[in-house]
Parts: C-alpha cells; sequence; structure tokens
C-alpha cells in the first residue's frame, strides 16, 4: 500500500482570478476570462484572443514586493503570487521546519523577455539587452519562486508541454512516498509570449472566435497565461500537525502515445493508458469517479481522441465531464496545475463546472460535456487529464479526503 | 539502489572503441560533438525532419539501450537546460514577420520534451516519460526520477540522459554574458589556461538503469543528491559527509573523483577545495575536456566514472592526481555550475 499524499494548500492566478477565491467566483458566475490582446504588440492582435492574467507586470512587481526591479519575468511573478498563496493556505508559518522541496513546470520561461531581446539582437548582434535574456531558461522562474517562498531543500522544473504540471505533482507525490521529502509545492507558470502565440498559429490549431472544446464546429485552442501551485503534504506531517486536508491525490498515471510529435492517436491509445494506470493505482473502478476535468483544449484532433479514450476507459459509465478552458484559455505549462486546483474547489464545494460555449455534439463520440453549472453534488473523485504533444499523457485523481 | 548496464555518448571525441589512445584536440570557442551515426537506428525520411539535437538524443538513447540489451526500457526521461536551440532561435526569427508559409516544424522540435518523445516514438514506448529543465539540475532530477522509478517498483529498468546542443547565436550570447572564454582554447591544455570563464561545450549521454546487475553493467549506483546555492559558494564539508554517510561510507572509502573543472578561473577552485579537504587520498580525475561546459554535462562526468569502474582502469588523459594503475572501487562525481547548482553521484564497483 503505497504512503498517502494529502493536500494541504492551493493557490492559483490566471484570466479568470487572482487568486482562489476570485477564481471560484469567476466559475460559479460562468465568467469567461477570455478577451483581447493587450500584453504586447503582435500582427496577430485583433485575429485572436487571448485569455490574458487581468494585471499588468508592473502590479505583479508589487504584488510580489519587487516594484520597479528588472529582472523578474512574467512567469516567475505569476508563479510566485500563485506559490506564495498555496503556502499561505496550507497554513505553513516556518517552511524550513520540514523537507520541503519545490517543483514547478513552465513550457517557455522567460520567454517573454529573451523573445524582446532577440527582436533586436536578431538585426544586430551589437544589440538587445543582455538582462533581457538572463533568464531565459526555464529554471530562472523556479528558483525566483523558491527564494519567494523560501524553499531550499529540493528545486527543479519539468517541461513535458501541456501536460508538464501534472506531472509537477506526479513527481512530488513520488519525492514524498519515497521518503525524500516531507512536501512539496508543486504546481506551473506560463506567461502569454509573441512566440507560443506564433508557435500555435503555424499549427493552425488557434480558434478566432475563442475555444469551442468537444463541439462538433471546434476551430483551435484558446492561448491563456497563469500559474497554479498545490502544496503536497505527507501522511505523517499531516497528523503531526493536524492539518486541514482539502483532498488526496490518491492516483496518477504517465504514459506515452508514442504516435506523432503532436496529433494524438485517433484511438487516443496514450491517454487510455494515463486514465487506466490512475484508476489502477487509486483502486477505483471508472464508476467511482463523479466528475472528469477533460484536457479539452478545442482542437479537432485532441477532443477527438480524448472522447474516443475515455468512452473505452468508462464505457456506459462516463461521469459528467467538461473543459475548463473555455474560462482559463489553455495556460500550457500550468495547465496542469491550474485543473488540479479547480478539481479540489469542486471536491470541496460539490461542483461539476459548465463547458462553456457548448453548442453541438460531436457525431463521432455519444458522449457530451455538462453545460450548466452543477451545484450541491457528492464530489468524491475527480479524475483531470494533461495531455502535452509529444503524446505525453498525464492524469490525476484527487479525491475527498 | 540500481545498476547502470548500458550508457550511450555523443562528444567532441570518438569513443565508439573504448577510450581513444590520445584524445582528439581542438582549438575553438566551443567543443562540438563529432557527428552521430544515426543512420542505424533513424529511418533517413524521418531523420530529415529532425533537428541536429533529436537525432542525437534518439542515437545516444538507442546506444544506451543496445549497450544493455534492453529493447523496450520501462521509462524515458531527459534532462535538458536549453532543449533545442536552434528550432527556438528559428522560430524567434520568423514569427511577427507576416510570413503566411508557415512551417510549424521549428515550433514542434522547440518543445523541451521533444527529445524524450522522440524516443518514445522511435521504440514505439507507451511508458512514463517525462523531461527536466532545471539548469544544472536537469540531467540530476532526470537520474534521480529513474531511480524513483525503480526504486519505487514502477520500473525494472529506466533509461535516463542529459543532452544539450550549442548553436552560434547562443555561445555569443554567453559569452557576452560571461560564462564562456572570450577567446578560443585548447581542450587538451584547458587547466593551464588561467582566464575567466569556461570551455563551452555540447553532448549526449544516455543511461540504462535497471534494478539487478546484468552482464554488461558498469556500476551500481549508490545515491545522487543536488545542492542549491543562491550565490556562489563550494559545497560544505558537512553536507559532503551527510551525503555519504546516509549511504553508509565515509569520505576514505572515496578512492576516485571525478571533477567538472572547465577551466574557469573564477570557479575551478571550487574543485581544488573539494578534492584537497576531504579527498586527499582520493585519484583525481576530469571530464569536460571530452565535453566542455554545458548545463547537462554532467552526465559526461557520470559516464566517465562508470567507464573507469566497469574497465578496472583510469585512462591517464583524465588523470589529473594520484595513480593511475589502481583499480577504483568508489567513485564520487562532482560536478557544479558556476557556484550555485552543485551535485553528487556515488557510484561503487560490483
Amino acid at each position: 500500500m503505497p504512503k498517502r499524499v494529502f493536500i494541504t494548500g492551493i493557490g492559483i492566478i490566471s484570466s479568470i482570478g487572482n487568486t482562489v477565491n476570485e477564481t471560484l467566483d469567476s466559475l460559479l458566475s460562468g465568467r469567461t476570462g477570455i478577451g483581447g490582446i493587450t500584453l504586447f504588440p503582435t500582427i496577430h492582435q485583433g485575429k485572436f484572443p487571448l485569455a490574458e492574467v487581468k494585471l499588468p507586470t508592473s502590479a505583479l512587481l508589487e504584488m510580489t514586493g519587487h516594484a520597479g526591479e528588472r529582472c523578474y519575468t512574467r512567469t516567475a511573478l505569476l508563479g510566485m503570487i500563485a506559490a506564495a498563496e498555496a503556502v499561505r493556505s496550507a497554513g505553513i508559518h516556518d517552511i524550513r521546519q520540514y523537507r520541503t522541496g519545490l517543483l514547478s513546470a513552465t513550457t517557455v520561461g522567460g520567454m517573454e523577455r529573451s523573445e524582446d531581446f532577440y527582436r533586436e539582437f536578431l538585426t544586430d548582434a551589437g544589440k538587445g539587452r543582455l538582462r533581457d535574456v538572463m533568464n531565459h531558461d526555464c529554471a530562472d522562474s523556479t528558483d525566483r519562486i523558491a527564494r519567494h517562498v523560501g524553499v531550499k531543500d529540493f528545486v527543479s522544473t519539468i517541461s513535458t508541454a501541456c501536460s508538464s504540471s501534472a506531472n509537477t505533482l506526479m513527481t512530488g507525490a513520488e519525492m514524498i512516498r519515497s521518503g525524500k521529502l516531507d512536501r512539496v509545492i508543486a504546481g506551473g507558470t506560463d506567461a502569454a509570449t509573441r512566440f507560443t502565440l506564433n508557435g500555435f498559429n503555424t499549427l493552425m490549431i488557434l480558434d478566432k472566435g475563442g475555444c469551442r472544446p468537444f463541439d462538433e464546429n471546434r476551430a483551435g485552442l484558446t492561448l491563456g497565461e497563469g500559474a497554479a501551485f498545490l502544496v503536497l503534504e505527507s501522511e505523517e506531517l499531516v497528523k503531526r500537525e493536524h492539518k486541514a486536508i482539502l483532498a488526496e491525490l490518491t492516483g496518477y498515471g504517465n504514459a506515452n502515445d508514442a504516435y506523432h510529435q503532436t496529433a494524438s492517436s485517433p484511438d487516443g491509445a496514450g491517454a487510455v493508458m494515463a486514465m487506466s494506470l490512475a484508476l489502477s493505482m487509486s483502486r477505483l473502478k471508472p464508476q467511482d469517479i463523479s466528475y472528469i476535468n477533460v484536457h479539452g483544449t478545442g482542437t479537432q484532433n485532441n477532443d477527438l481522441s480524448e472522447g474516443v479514450a475515455i468512452e473505452q476507459v468508462f464505457g456506459d459509465h462516463v461521469p459528467p465531464f467538461s473543459s475548463t478552458k473555455a474560462f482559463t484559455g489553455h495556460t500550457l505549462g500550468a495547465a496542469g496545475a491550474v485543473e488540479a486546483v479547480l478539481a479540489v474547489l469542486a471536491i470541496r464545494h460539490g461542483l461539476v463546472y459548465p463547458n462553456l460555449r457548448f453548442e453541438t455534439p460531436m457525431k463521432e463520440l455519444h458522449i457530451r460535456p455538462e453545460t450548466t453549472l452543477q451545484k450541491g453534488l457528492d464530489i468524491r473523485h475527480v479524475l483531470s487529464n494533461s495531455f502535452g504533444f509529444g503524446g505525453n499523457n498525464s492524469t490525476l485523481i484527487l479525491s475527498k479526503a | 539502489m540500481a545498476y547502470i548496464n548500458g550508457i550511450g555518448v555523443i562528444s567532441s571525441q570518438d569513443l565508439s572503441r573504448g577510450f581513444p589512445e590520445t584524445l582528439q584536440e581542438y582549438r575553438v570557442d566551443f567543443l562540438p560533438c563529432l557527428p552521430p551515426d544515426y543512420k542505424r537506428f533513424i529511418n533517413p525520411i524521418a531523420a530529415r525532419r529532425m533537428s541536429r539535437l533529436i537525432r542525437m538524443g534518439i542515437t545516444s538513447a538507442r546506444l544506451a539501450l543496445a549497450d544493455a540489451g534492453v529493447e523496450m526500457p520501462e521509462a524515458i526521461i531527459t534532462g535538458t537546460g536549453l532543449g533545442s536551440v536552434e528550432e527556438t532561435e528559428k522560430l524567434l526569427m520568423d514569427m511577427d514577420s507576416g510570413n503566411t508559409l508557415l512551417n510549424p516544424t521549428p515550433f514542434i522540435q522547440s518543445t523541451y520534451n521533444t527529445i524524450s518523445s522522440q524516443i518514445a516514438i522511435n521504440l514505439k514506448c507507451h511508458h512514463y516519460n517525462s523531461t527536466y529543465v532545471h539548469r544544472s539540475f536537469s540531467f540530476e532530477s532526470a537520474f534521480m526520477d529513474a531511480l524513483m522509478q525503480i526504486g519505487e517498483g514502477m520500473a525494472d529498468n529506466a533509461l535516463a540522459g542529459g543532452i544539450d546542443e550549442m548553436t552560434m547565436m547562443h555561445l555569443d550570447i554567453m559569452r557576452k554574458v560571461g560564462h564562456w572564454k572570450q577567446a578560443p582554447a585548447s581542450n587538451i591544455t584547458l587547466l593551464q589556461d588561467s582566464t575567466p570563464g569556461a570551455l563551452a561545450g555540447e553532448g549526449a549521454a544516455f543511461f540504462v538503469l535497471g534494478k539487478e546487475p546484468s552482464a554488461s553493467t558498469y556500476c551500481k549506483v549508490e545515491g545522487i543528491d543536488m545542492f542549491h546555492r543562491d550565490s556562489p559558494e563550494g559545497l560544505g564539508e558537512q553536507e559532503i559527509r551527510s551525503f555519504l554517510q546516509s549511504r553508509g561510507y565515509r569520505p576514505d572509502d572515496i578512492d576516485l573523483l571525478v571533477l567538472g573543472y572547465n577551466g574557469d578561473s573564477c570557479f575551478d577552485g571550487i574543485y581544488d577545495r573539494f578534492a584537497g579537504d576531504l579527498f586527499s587520498s582520493a585519484t583525481t580525475t576530469w571530464f569536460k575536456h571530452l565535453s566542455g561546459e554545458y548545463y547537462t554535462a554532467s552526465a559526461m562526468g557520470l559516464w566517465l566514472g562508470a567507464f573507469m569502474l566497469k574497465n578496472g582502469r583510469i585512462p591517464s588523459a583524465v588523470l589529473l592526481r594520484g595513480d593511475a594503475a589502481t583499480p577504483a572501487h568508489r567513485v564520487l562525481v562532482y560536478n557544479q555550475y558556476r557556484g550555485e547548482y552543485h551535485s553528487l553521484f556515488l557510484l561503487s564497483a560490483i
């Protein structure tokens, strides 16, 4: 019997709120974070929507006590804000009292600054401010988050595209189970960048009108930005400190589709494996799952492949499911943790979230997402999918504790 | 804990037939990898679309699997500090250009997990797959995860590697920042060159870890740990002692050190102190004249340590101090990046 790992704190900042409470309020009132592009100049302005955090970087600097400083990227700042909220929510006063690690995920790191550097550097190798490229790599934001919340015992970063932060929760839980650490702050952060906007546009999978997950007429994803962190703690720590438990991480699975670098297999083989591994680890049957927070990006390929996989795993017992990406946009490296925080809120408040903008069921599937907010339910187990480029498929199961 | 049962390495030296009699000398801005013979492992049509980094990754992974006699690893875990720099630069050059003939390949290949996932696609491997991207903890994290996969009973074997590439643009930027030497340097006489900055490099090294030893086993892995500093500083004596002690050893038990000297006059002193303080009787070796400096260069150090344990000899080209003739039993690999990211690997002969 593997050791139990509990979630005792959550923190989130995204286009639908700067705190857990604001996020919950947006979810309850059906308020999407998707809007226009205001953060940076791009030829795609007015062409594609974006789910931006509704604060300029200068405000994020102020919130973290670094007003006017130049070395913090938006990715780092979003992560610092969410991780600090998670630490507060877990009631941690002295973080050094227990062996604590920080595992963060990001897909672009400090790209939102380095792309400005490169714009000048590429025209003239003598140009470009070096301080704008010093934070380019993925470790920069993680190290700054660790310093912000005072973590020293272990720090690392995972990047597996859109499944990245689901994997930080898995590795974090394994580090606790194997006795290396007592506590891990796990999650992810990604700021919106011209790089990702242009990159996804080369794949022609951005929906001009905003994403419509699991809709027959879906035309792609909508990019978002944000950060979310969860505090994972060992059973011993939780008992010794009489900690309030928000949820338990009972299962997870990581499998590779091994099919194509960007496309998911038509039969969703990797997704089926990830979900099955998570179910078997948590010793649950498909009918035990109360709600599925699907990856549901709104691309033709993902939603079909994921839908087929869900039908295969759950058969006649497909529970209520929805994609929350029509609220938050696709927050890439943060998405797995963003959705894990939403899963905790679903358990705590008895909710199933609506899949916004859904109109027409997909003709290949028998299932359709929930379109209205369901309240007052007994949500015992939430299965959360995060699938990434490279066939990196990860599933988490969060349970009422 | 686990055993290293196979290794695949791509570096500036031809290591395909063991350790070369004489090392190839380069007088360069960065130490480049010899192009790998990837045709054994990658179909030529697929290879044409792949970036150089991906070809290096798949080839070194397949070399490691062939070396271990393992066809299908039960986990694939890559550490890379920067991922595909070349493809990232391509998209940066083309973006917001209004170019309507969009090529998706640079974006697809720029994502950090492309190496792990291309290895999975090449092998049709559906097992656990992950990628760590934390400067000079990237390979260390991947290796630690692989040990954990085996230790926690989730896999009987795991493929873990460290890989990074250098580009002219990245070389130029990090030279301006002051990480690299300002003038070309020789890899052979690197440690006599007392100038600031490291000799930059690139490389790939993948390892097959197994729960059990096999006919191809190099050594036993006793442990790994990472130590982060907010500002440049060496490891403390107590940290080193407690790393060894928790695995049942004392400093005197270490008879061979593999150290990450990179020719940087500002930071190489950290290795002098490490070797002098606690390990004055251990034989001392180095490896960055084979690989140069990069975020995952410690994987080359691990290779050298494992290679020396398996073959029972210390090539004179890597010897810094002590006796090459006495076979080593217990190796400590120590690497650090600019005094901020320190890692230790402890290996034992079987």
